[in-house]
C-alpha cells in the first residue's frame, strides 16, 4: 500500500480542529465572563472628584475586584482561610495570595506587583527606603516551631536555643551528641536517640519565619550572633534548602533523621503531624508549642509603634512567663498609605478595588480573628486591634479616606 | 524590476525574512536586558562574581560569589552526560544498526516519549519515586563502602547532586538518541556495504565502520545533550537540595546542591528590581545564557555539518 | 570456541546489550506513567477539574482555574506564534540559500533547547514590571519557545515537498508568493500541523517561563489583566505540601496535564507514521 506522504491523516485533522475549537473555547471563555467584572472606570473617579465627599459612596460595593498579596508562607494557611471565609460573604472581591516568602512579598510591595504583602520580619530601614509610606498592621500572632523526624520516637525533644544553635551551624551533628542526650528528663528518649547525622532542613528562600529563627538564635547564643545573625536569608553553615514553610514541613515529614524549623500551623495540620521540640525559655522551662503556650507570649507586649513609624526592632522573642513559648512573632500586613501609587502594575486600583482592600483588612483584624485559633495561630489582643483599626483607616485613595465597612 | 509586477513577490519575500529575524530579536532581547541588569554587580564585584563562593544578601554584609552554582551546574551536567551519553548511543546504535527491522518506528517513539513528559513532572516523580530507589539502591551501598572518599561523603537521601544529576541523564536521553541516530543515518550505505562485503558481523560494522565515520557528528550529539542539561530548571531544582554560599560547592555527589537555573529560582522572587541582589541574580542569568548559546550553537555546528539536508529546493 | 564464533557471540551480546539500554530508557517512562496514574486518578473528579477551590490538608480542591490558565496561555500564544513561525519557516525553506538564511536557521535551533527560565525573566524585566504579571506576559514568554520550533518544523514539512509542484506553478504562471501561500503549503500541511502541534504540546509543559510572568492565580480569569494559573505552576507550588490534600491535587493536575501532552504527541506520532514509512 503506497501512502501519500502528504495527506492529512484524520488524527491530525481531528487534532488541529480541537485545538482550534479549544482556543476558541477559551476565548470565549473570557469574553463572556469579563463583562461582570469592573476594572478602573473613569466615571467612577469623576464622580469621586466633583461630589467632593470624604468617602466614596456605597454602590462601590457591588462592583467586583481583585486583589493581588503576596509573601509569607508563614500566615498562608491562615491567609487561605481568610480568603476563603471573606469570598464566601463576598462574593464580588477575589483575593489572589501567593505564599512566596516574606523577602518576596516586600519585594513585590516595592515594585508595586500586588496590592499588599505579608511577611512575619518587620521591615528594614532599607525596605522602608524602598516602600515609602508602608504602613505596617500586624494581623496575627504565631509560634515557630522546631520539627524533627525520628521514627519511633514521640514529640517532646527538650533543646536551648544555645544547642539548637550549634545544630545548625553545623557544630552538633549527631542525634545522639551528649549536649542532646544531656538536656532530657525523659529516660527512654535519652536512651533512644539514635547515632545518626542529623539533616538540617532550612528556607532556601527569604522568609520571615527565618528571620525570627534566626533572632532567636541570636539572642540565646553569642556565637551565632557573632557568625551568622538574624537574617531573612541568613548564609546556612548546613542543611538543605526547601521552599516555604510547607517545603521545609514536607522534606521533614518525608524523611527521617530531619530538623527544620516551621509554623506551628504546618505542624499541626500535616498530616501525619510532625513531632515537635520543646524549648527552653528564658523561665528554664522546656516548652511545646501549642496554642496556649503561644498566647501567653502575647500577655506581656513591648509597647507598639504606630501603623506609620519603625517596627524593625518590635520582637516577640523569650517573652517571661513559665509557661511561655520562647519562639513567638507577630505576623504583618504592609500597605501603602496612599493605595492611588503607581497604578500601571496594581490589578485594578480604582476606587472600588482600594476600598474592597480596605474593606479586606478591616475584615482581617476584627472578625476575621476569630479564625485564628482554630488553626493554631494567636488572635490579636484588644490593643493591637484597636492600634490597627487606626492604621487601616488613615488608609486613603487620591487623599480621602475610605469606608472601612 | 517593475513594482507592479513583482511587488507580491517581494513585498512577501521581506515579510517572510523579517519574520524570520524574530529568533534573532529574542536572543538579542535577552542578551541585552540580562547585560543591562548584570552590569551593577559585575562592576562591584568584579572578579570576585565568577570566583568566590560567599552569597550574602543581608544589608551590610553583601557580597556575590557564583563560583558554587557555575560548578553545580557542571557538575550535574556532567554526571548527566556520563550516564546519559551511553545509554543514548546504545540505543541509537541499537535501532539504527543492530535491532529488527519492524520494531525501529515503535522503539524510537517510545523513547521519543521521553521527551514529551514536562520537566515538573519529571521533578515529582524524582522527589515522591525515584528518590527513594537512588536512596536505598545506589547511595546506601555507595556511602557504605566508599563513603570514605570525600567524594561520596554525606546524608543517604536521594536529593543531592546525583540525584539532579540521574534526572538529567533521563531527561537528555530522547535529544541525544535521537540526534546520533540521525547522524548514524547519515553515513553512506556504502560504508556498510564495503564492511559487510568483507564478513564483517553487524557489531563489527557498527564499532569500526559506522561509528568512526559519524564521530564528529556524535559528539556533535553529546554537545547538545550537555546543552540540555545546562538549561534544565525546574525538575533540577525539586531534587538537589538547595544549598546557597560555600556549602553550595559540589565536593561531594551525596550533599545538597545548587545549579545556577535552580538558583535564579529560587532567589527570584525575593529580589528587588534595583538592589545589587537581583542584579547579582540576573549575572548568574547572563553567565548561564552564554554557557548554553555557547554550548547550543557549538553541538548544532558540528551535527549540521554532518547532517545534510534531504527534499527539495531552495531558491 | 573459534574466532568466528567469539565475533558471532560479540555481536549478539551488543544487539542485547542496545536492546538493555533501551528497556534502561524506557523503565522511568513507565514508572513516571503508573505513579502518576496511580497516584493522581484518586483526586479526579468532575469538581477537582471544574471549580476553583483552593485545596486544603483535607481536599484536593478545584484546577479549573489551573486548566483554563494553560488553555488560554497555550491559546494566546499559539495565535500569534505559530503565524510567525510558519512565515519564518517559509522564508528559511523557499528563499533560505544564503547566510542570512543560515544563521536564522541556528539560532531557531539554538533556541529549542535553551534555559527557558530566561525568557521568563527577560519578559519579566521587559513586561511585567510595566504592565504586571498577566496572561499575555505568560505568552510572550512561552512564544520564546514556540517560534523556533514552528519555524524550523514548517521548513523541514516545506523541503519534503517535491520541487515538481513549485516547477509547475510557475509554470501555470502563478507568482511565486501565491504558489508558496495556496500550493506549497497545502501540500506540506500535515508536517505543517503536526509541528505546531508538538510545540502546543511542550510549551503547555513548561513551568519556569510563567512563574516569573503569570506569577499562578487561583480564580478564574476574567480578563487578560493580571495575574494567571496554569497546570504547570499549580502542581509546582503544591508538591511540596505536607499535607495528602495538596499532594494528592498535585498528581491529579500533574495526571491532566500528562494525559494532554501524551495525547498530543501520540496522535502526532501516529499520524506521521505513514510519512516515516517512505524513509530508511
Amino acid at each position: 500500500m503506497k501512502f501519500d506522504r502528504n495527506a492529512v491523516s484524520t488524527t491530525t485533522a481531528g487534532l488541529a480542529v480541537a485545538l482550534v475549537v479549544v482556543i476558541v473555547a477559551a476565548g470565549a471563555y473570557i469574553a463572556l465572563s469579563g463583562s461582570t467584572t469592573a476594572k478602573v472606570t473613569t466615571t467612577t473617579n469623576t464622580v469621586t472628584s466633583t461630589n467632593t465627599v470624604t468617602s466614596v459612596s456605597t454602590p462601590t460595593q457591588l462592583q467586583s475586584s481583585s486583589l493581588d498579596g503576596a509573601g509569607s508562607s508563614f500566615v498562608y494557611p491562615l491567609m487561605a482561610a481568610w480568603i476563603t471565609q471573606y469570598f464566601s460573604v463576598h462574593t464580588n472581591v477575589q483575593i489572589n495570595y501567593q505564599s512566596v516568602g516574606s523577602g518576596a512579598g516586600i519585594s513585590d510591595l516595592e515594585a508595586h506587583t500586588v496590592d499588599y504583602a505579608a511577611s512575619d520580619a518587620p521591615l528594614q530601614t532599607a525596605d522602608q527606603a524602598k516602600a515609602p509610606h508602608a504602613l505596617t498592621i500586624p494581623d496575627a500572632i504565631g509560634s515557630v516551631t522546631v520539627a524533627y523526624n525520628l521514627p519511633h520516637i514521640g514529640t517532646g525533644l527538650n533543646l536551648t536555643g544555645a544547642v539548637l544553635a550549634q545544630i545548625f551551624a553545623g557544630n552538633i551533628t549527631k542525634w545522639n551528641d551528649p549536649a542532646i542526650v544531656n538536656l532530657q528528663t525523659n529516660a527512654t528518649l535519652k536512651a533512644t536517640l539514635p547515632n545518626q547525622q542529623i539533616i538540617v532542613v532550612h528556607r532556601s528562600d527569604s522568609s520571615g519565619t527565618s528571620f525570627t529563627f534566626t533572632g532567636f538564635l541570636t539572642q540565646d547564643s553569642a556565637a551565632w550572633a557573632k557568625e551568622i545573625g538574624q537574617a531573612k536569608a541568613p548564609a546556612w553553615p548546613t542543611g538543605y534548602g526547601s521552599n516555604g514553610n510547607s517545603g521545609v514541613a514536607g522534606f521533614v515529614q518525608g524523611t527521617h533523621y530531619t530538623m527544620g524549623y516551621v509554623e506551628l500551623a504546618y505542624a499541626l495540620t500535616s498530616t501525619p503531624k510532625l513531632t515537635l521540640v520543646a524549648v527552653q525559655n528564658p523561665a528554664g522551662m522546656y516548652v511545646l508549642p501549642t496554642q496556649a503556650t503561644s498566647t501567653a507570649a502575647a500577655t506581656a507586649l513591648p509597647t507598639l509603634p504606630a501603623g506609620n513609624a519603625n517596627w524593625a526592632s518590635i520582637n516577640l522573642l523569650n517573652q517571661p512567663g513559665a509557661n511561655t513559648y520562647p519562639i513567638v512573632t507577630f505576623t504583618y500586613i504592609f500597605v501603602y498609605q496612599e493605595l492611588n501609587v503607581n497604578t500601571a502594575q496594581t490589578s485594578g486600583k480604582s476606587a472600588a478595588g482600594a476600598t474592597a482592600l480596605v474593606q479586606f483588612l478591616w475584615w482581617v483584624v476584627t472578625t476575621g480573628q476569630q479564625q485564628s485559633t482554630t488553626l493554631g495561630y494567636v488572635p490579636l489582643p484588644q490593643n493591637v486591634v484597636t492600634l490597627d483599626e487606626q492604621t487601616i483607616q488613615s488608609i486613603t485613595y487620591n487623599g480621602q479616606s475610605l469606608p472601612t465597612t | 524590476m517593475r513594482l507592479s509586477r513583482f511587488r507580491g513577490d517581494d513585498a512577501f519575500k521581506l515579510v517572510a525574512a523579517a519574520l524570520a529575524a524574530s529568533v534573532l530579536v529574542i536572543l538579542l532581547l535577552m542578551g541585552y536586558t540580562l547585560l543591562r541588569s548584570s552590569v551593577p554587580v559585575l562592576e562591584r564585584f568584579g572578579l570576585y562574581f565568577f570566583t568566590g563562593t560567599k552569597w550574602n544578601s543581608a544589608a551590610g554584609h553583601e557580597i556575590y560569589g557564583a563560583l558554587p552554582y557555575m560548578l553545580g551546574t557542571l557538575v550535574t551536567s556532567a554526571i548527566a552526560l556520563i550516564i546519559g551519553v551511553p545509554i543514548s548511543l546504545g540505543i541509537a546504535i541499537f535501532l539504527s544498526e543492530m535491532s529488527p527491522r519492524r520494531i525501529r518506528i515503535p522503539i524510537s517513539n517510545l523513547v521519543e516519549l521521553l521527551a514529551a513528559v514536562p520537566s515538573v513532572i519529571y521533578g515529582l516523580w524524582g522527589f515522591f519515586v525515584f528518590r527513594f530507589f537512588l536512596a536505598d539502591y545506589i547511595e546506601a551501598p555507595l556511602s557504605a563502602y566508599l563513603g570514605w572518599i570525600p567524594v561520596f561523603s554525606g546524608p543517604v537521601l536521594g536529593v543531592d547532586v546525583l540525584a539532579a544529576g540521574c534526572i538529567l541523564s533521563i531527561m537528555i536521553i530522547p535529544t541525544v538518541s535521537s540526534v546520533s541516530r540521525e547522524v548514524i543515518s547519515a553515513v553512506p550505505n556504502s560504508v556498510r556495504e564495503g564492511a559487510y562485503s568483507i564478513g564483517a558481523t553487524r557489531w563489527e560494522v557498527t564499532r569500526n565502520w559506522v561509528l568512526s565515520y559519524a564521530r564528529s557528528g556524535l559528539f556533535g550529539a553529546v554537545i547538545l545533550g550537555l546543552g540540555r542539561a545546562v538549561g534544565e530548571t525546574i525538575a533540577v531544582s525539586m531534587v538537589i537540595g538547595n544549598a546557597v554560599g560555600p556549602q553550595a560547592l559540589p565536593t561531594s555527589l551525596l550533599k545538597p546542591g545548587q545549579t545556577m537555573s535552580s538558583l535564579i529560582l529560587n532567589l527570584f522572587f525575593e529580589a528587588t528590581p534595583g538592589t545589587y541582589e537581583f542584579s547579582a541574580i540576573l549575572g548568574v542569568g547572563l553567565f548561564l545564557m552564554i554557557l548554553a548559546f555557547s554550548i547550543n550553537i557549538l553541538a548544532r555546528l558540528m551535527v549540521t555539518r554532518v547532517l545534510k539536508v534531504k527534499g527539495g529546493a531552495v531558491e | 570456541m573459534d574466532r568466528y564464533t567469539v565475533r558471532r557471540l560479540k555481536d549478539r551480546l551488543f544487539t542485547l546489550l542496545g536492546a538493555a539500554c533501551v528497556v534502561i530508557a524506557v523503565i522511568p517512562l513507565g514508572s513516571i506513567l503508573l505513579e502518576v496514574i496511580v497516584k493522581g486518578a484518586p483526586a479526579l473528579s468532575w469538581a477537582f477539574l471544574t471549580t476553583s477551590s483552593l485545596p486544603s490538608p483535607t481536599s484536593p480542591g478545584g484546577i479549573g482555574p489551573a486548566i483554563q490558565g494553560t488553555l488560554v496561555m497555550v491559546g494566546l500564544t499559539s495565535l500569534f506564534g505559530i503565524p510567525i513561525g510558519v512565515m519564518s519557516g517559509i522564508y528559511l525553506a523557499e528563499y533560505g540559500n544564503n547566510r542570512y538564511a543560515d544563521a536564522m536557521r541556528l539560532f531557531s535551533d539554538v533556541l529549542t533547547e535553551f534555559p527557558s527560565i530566561i525568557a521568563g525573566i527577560t519578559i519579566y524585566l521587559v513586561f511585567v514590571l510595566v504592565f504586571g504579571y498577566s496572561p499575555l506576559a505568560g505568552a510572550l514568554a512561552l512564544s520564546f519557545i514556540l517560534i523556533p520550533i514552528v519555524s524550523r518544523t514548517t521548513e523541514e514539512s516545506i523541503k519534503l515537498v517535491p520541487n515538481s509542484i513549485r516547477e509547475g506553478s510557475s509554470a501555470l504562471g502563478i507568482r511565486k508568493w501565491r504558489a508558496t501561500v495556496s500550493i506549497v503549503l497545502r501540500a506540506a500541511r500535515s508536517g505543517l500541523i503536526t509541528g505546531s502541534l508538538l510545540a502546543v504540546a511542550r510549551v503547555a509543559g513548561e513551568t519556569a517561563p510563567l512563574l516569573f510572568t503569570a506569577f499562578g492565580d487561583t480564580y478564574y480569569l476574567h480578563s487578560l489583566n493580571g495575574p494567571a494559573g496554569s497546570l504547570t505552576m499549580y502542581i509546582f507550588t503544591d508538591w511540596k505540601q505536607p499535607y495528602s490534600g495538596y499532594q494528592q491535587a498535585a498528581w491529579g493536575a500533574a495526571l491532566v496535564l500528562i494525559l494532554i501532552v501524551l495525547a498530543i504527541n501520540i496522535a502526532v506520532r501516529l499520524a506521521s507514521w505513514e510519512r516515516r514509512m517512505g524513509r530508511r
